[in-house]
């Protein structure tokens, strides 16, 4: 039977068809749909976890892996830099039963703040990469990636990116197969990496490293194409579309194996072939270790390390090569109208970004949907960096003493548990003074609304311990901690301010939940009296999708406003920025 | 049809039913014994963002994404967005569009005009550029958020396949009890 999946959805069907039984991730677009398609088809099979981190959730992995099961651990690829700690040194240990690491990288920066490449990663901790290039392939390798991570006692490095997570493409389904496996055993030169442990273990990795290198050069995950022998390609992962269908006649070496190479593959490859290209997406990865092994070949010359790549990029650098014939296609960029991405109508946020703005501070910003705040008309949020950065952020600038503006550090429930518990922990312990703003809306918003440790309910749909923040941040040592209703602009505005003040470490923490997740919240929606409007666009300013200019106009030509009563769910902060009191509930028949 | 493919390329504002529209599309090719892909991205462009569905069938789909300017068909859910992405329109192919205007909050803070005059202007580049008022349809039936499947229902006159089979898509893929209206609201839209 053949159905029609996205490359996240055939992954969680290859974890359910080879056997896993054990997954945890933190949501990270792209990655995310991953462990909600397990969790919602397959829980009775496979366990599935939401867990504070993406080192937590490689961490329970590991020990999964270690006690006998067949695991996956799920992040995008910035998750992995959190989970870098826990993976460099597993590749040393090896694993119990087999053990996959998935990570969904973000060419073009779709929903990201940066676009490595984390191929890399596999070089960096000697580990197997595996790169399918379409939904058959994600489901199919999940097997290849067991049985490698099993035969060499290795994690394996699934890379995948937005478009392989979020393309659709049709599969062929199976039943599931289980593999026995014994559970922990005590094996401290295994699995206790002191130094003298590791140092052996290091040994063994470099061996495994070589026994890898010839499994490359036989598995059919690395195959040959043969076409017309005047031009030669390297590709894999969604590039290999984009060059097959660029080059319908040309020779290809498809990749599925991305690390390490199978060099003397690549080497007869390129004896066969006049020209030899490699046409990958982001770092020069291949292509660097095939010019270290002293193989002559082309890349980036010709196609960019930055942005994803796509057919007509691909058959521009091929005619630019001078090996297509054609005119290249300038590709558009589509400006005509800016639809920057806003905050809901009626979001909790709203109201908070508004308040910050009045007390002319600067925010350190965090990752989560308040780093819209950062576009017009709002332009509240100062910087943006990674999972819990905000707090150091405005610590380090009042321990730099050169700014006199005060900053204001800014995340949300999610982030704060993901990342930031320290940062606060660390500020109380060296006595800051800045004010943590945790926007609390009760979920992992951005990612489109995922439970977490503060939500009392588990990715399996459990009841379970939510987490008080209040009686968390006391705990760390701040004394101060706030709770306000951020759809209560003066008291919001009060408490931040007295708290800004204050000459010790604080927190204020809003308290009402996304409108979106867990479900839709919708109020009695307002509207603008014009007799009483005069255009101000004070109510403009708050960035609300659910107001926009009428045709009415004052005098002076500017349009009053107008309120979507089908988006408007009432949250009333543009009632309270209105200096003229037009705008007031809407009658309804 | 550049070799054998067909590319649907799908446009419209967060919200508006891109992405169903475009599973059902996938369907009927599915149904039609064809190779099928389709790519969009989520993410940042659900909160009132552009929203692009690329959708590709034929014997063998390899790219998930229509190259450019190879669009077989362009389905609009947004006029400014029929404007935005008309140039990815092969010569000779389909434009259609819903006369519909969302303006983004944007444009109420004076910084972006929404543009003017864009039915003339797609008529300019595509003549025969189809526009309805798949919004207006939609109030008729009694619900806006059928706009997705009239519009299914006015490209279903460009794709080669019995009207019943259609049906039967729309009716498995439909959200609970909406299949009647749904399939109500594709029969308006193919007379258009």
């Amino acid at each position: 039977m053949e159905m029609l999946l996205s490359g996240n959805e055939a992954i969680a069907r290859g974890v359910y068809e080879y056997g896993g039984e054990f997954t945890s991730a933190y949501p990270g677009t792209p990655s995310t749909e991953i462990l909600q398609t397990i969790a919602r088809f397959f829980k009775d099979d496979v366990y599935a976890e939401w867990a504070i981190n993406e080192k937590c959730a490689l961490e329970n992995t590991v020990g999964a892996s270690y006690g006998g099961a067949r695991s996956v651990a799920v992040m995008k690829h910035v998750g992995v830099n959190v989970a870098a700690d826990p993976l460099m040194t597993l590749s040393y240990t090896g694993v119990g039963a087999g053990l996959i690491l998935v990570s969904a990288d973000d060419p073009s920066l779709h929903s990201s703040q940066n676009e490595q490449d984390n191929r890399c990663y596999g070089k960096f901790a000697s580990i197997p990469v595996l790169e399918p290039s379409d939904s058959q392939e994600a489901k199919d390798f999940i097997e290849n990636a067991f049985e490698i991570s099993e035969k060499f006692d290795t994690p394996v490095l699934f890379r995948i990116t937005t478009r392989i997570s979020h393309s659709k493409g049709l599969v062929k389904i199976g039943e599931r197969k289980t593999v026995e496996h014994d559970g922990f055993e005590r094996n401290p030169k295994k699995y206790v990496m002191v130094p003298a442990h590791a140092a052996k273990r290091h040994e063994i990795i470099i061996e495994r490293l070589e026994n890898l290198k010839k499994f490359a050069e036989e598995t059919p995950l690395n195959r040959i194409e043969w076409g017309d022998k005047k031009v030669g390609i390297i590709t894999g992962s969604v590039a290999y579309q984009y060059a097959r269908e660029a080059m319908p006649d040309a020779s290809i070496l498809k990749l599925g194996f991305g690390y390490p190479l199978p060099m003397k593959k690549i080497e007869e490859f390129a004896s066969e072939v006049d020209r030899l290209f490699v046409v990958e997406e982001l770092e020069p990865f291949y292509e660097e270790q095939i010019l270290a092994a002293g193989i002559e070949v082309e890349g980036k010359k010709f196609f960019s390390n930055f942005l994803e790549l796509n057919v007509t990029r691909v058959r521009n650098g091929f005619i630019e090569a001078g090996v297509l014939d054609g005119k290249p296609v300038k590709i558009e960029n589509k400006q005509l109208l800016p639809r920057p991405p806003v905050l809901c109508a009626g979001c909790p946020h709203r109201g908070l970004m508004v308040a910050l703005k009045k007390l002319k501070v600067y925010t350190t910003g965090d990752i989560g949907c308040y780093t819209l705040g950062a576009l017009p008309p709002l332009e509240q949020i100062d910087t943006c960096l990674c999972m819990g950065a905000s707090i150091g952020h405005a610590f380090g600038i009042e321990k730099a003493g050169k700014t006199e503006k005060k900053a204001v550090a800014l995340l949300g429930d999610s982030t704060f548990l993901h990342s930031g518990i320290t940062a606060l922990a660390s500020t109380v312990y060296n006595k800051g003074t800045t004010t943590t703003v945790i926007a609390d809306n009760n979920i992992t918003a951005m990612t489109g609304g995922q439970d977490h440790p503060g939500t009392s309910r588990t990715l399996m749909g459990e009841e379970t311990h939510a987490i008080d923040l209040v009686q968390l941040c006391n705990a760390l040592g701040v004394e101060h901690v706030r709770v306000v209703d951020p759809y209560d602009l003066e008291e919001t505005t009060n408490v931040l301010k007295e708290e800004i003040d204050r000459d010790a470490t604080s927190v204020v923490i809003t308290n009402r939940p996304c409108m979106l997740f867990p479900r839709k919240i919708k109020d009695k929606p307002y509207t603008v009296n014009l007799e009483l409007c005069t255009a101000c666009g004070a109510c403009f300013r708050v960035g609300c999708p659910a107001i926009s200019g009428s045709e009415k106009k004052n005098d002076k030509g500017k349009p009053k406003s107008e309120i979507d009563p089908a988006m408007c769910t009432g949250c009333t902060i543009c009632v309270q920025v209105c200096p003229v009191d037009a705008i007031v509930e809407l009658e309804q028949e | 049809m550049k070799n054998g493919t067909t590319n649907i390329l799908i446009v419209g504002v967060g919200g508006q039913g891109v992405l169903l529209a475009s599973e059902i599309l996938c369907e009927v090719a599915k149904i039609m014994g064809l190779d099928a892909k389709k790519s969009e991205v989520h993410g940042m462009s659900q909160r009132g963002g552009v929203v692009t569905s690329h959708i590709r069938f034929g014997k063998k789909v390899y790219s998930p994404l229509i190259p450019e300017k190879e669009a077989d068909s362009i389905l609009a859910f947004e006029i400014a967005e029929g404007l935005r992405w008309i140039d990815e329109l092969k010569e000779g192919g389909t434009m259609i569009a819903n006369s519909q205007r969302i303006v983004p909050p944007i444009v109420s803070t004076g910084k972006f005009d929404y543009p003017a005059e864009i039915e003339k202007r797609i008529k300019e580049k595509v003549p025969g550029a189809k526009i309805v008022n798949a919004f207006a349809i939609a109030k008729n039936l009694g619900n806006t958020r059928l706009v997705n499947t009239i519009l299914l229902g006015v490209l279903s006159q460009s794709i080669d396949l019995e009207e019943k089979k259609w049906l039967e898509v729309i009716e498995r893929m439909a959200p609970k009890n909406t299949g009647e209206i749904n399939k109500k609201a594709f029969l308006e839209g193919r007379q258009q």
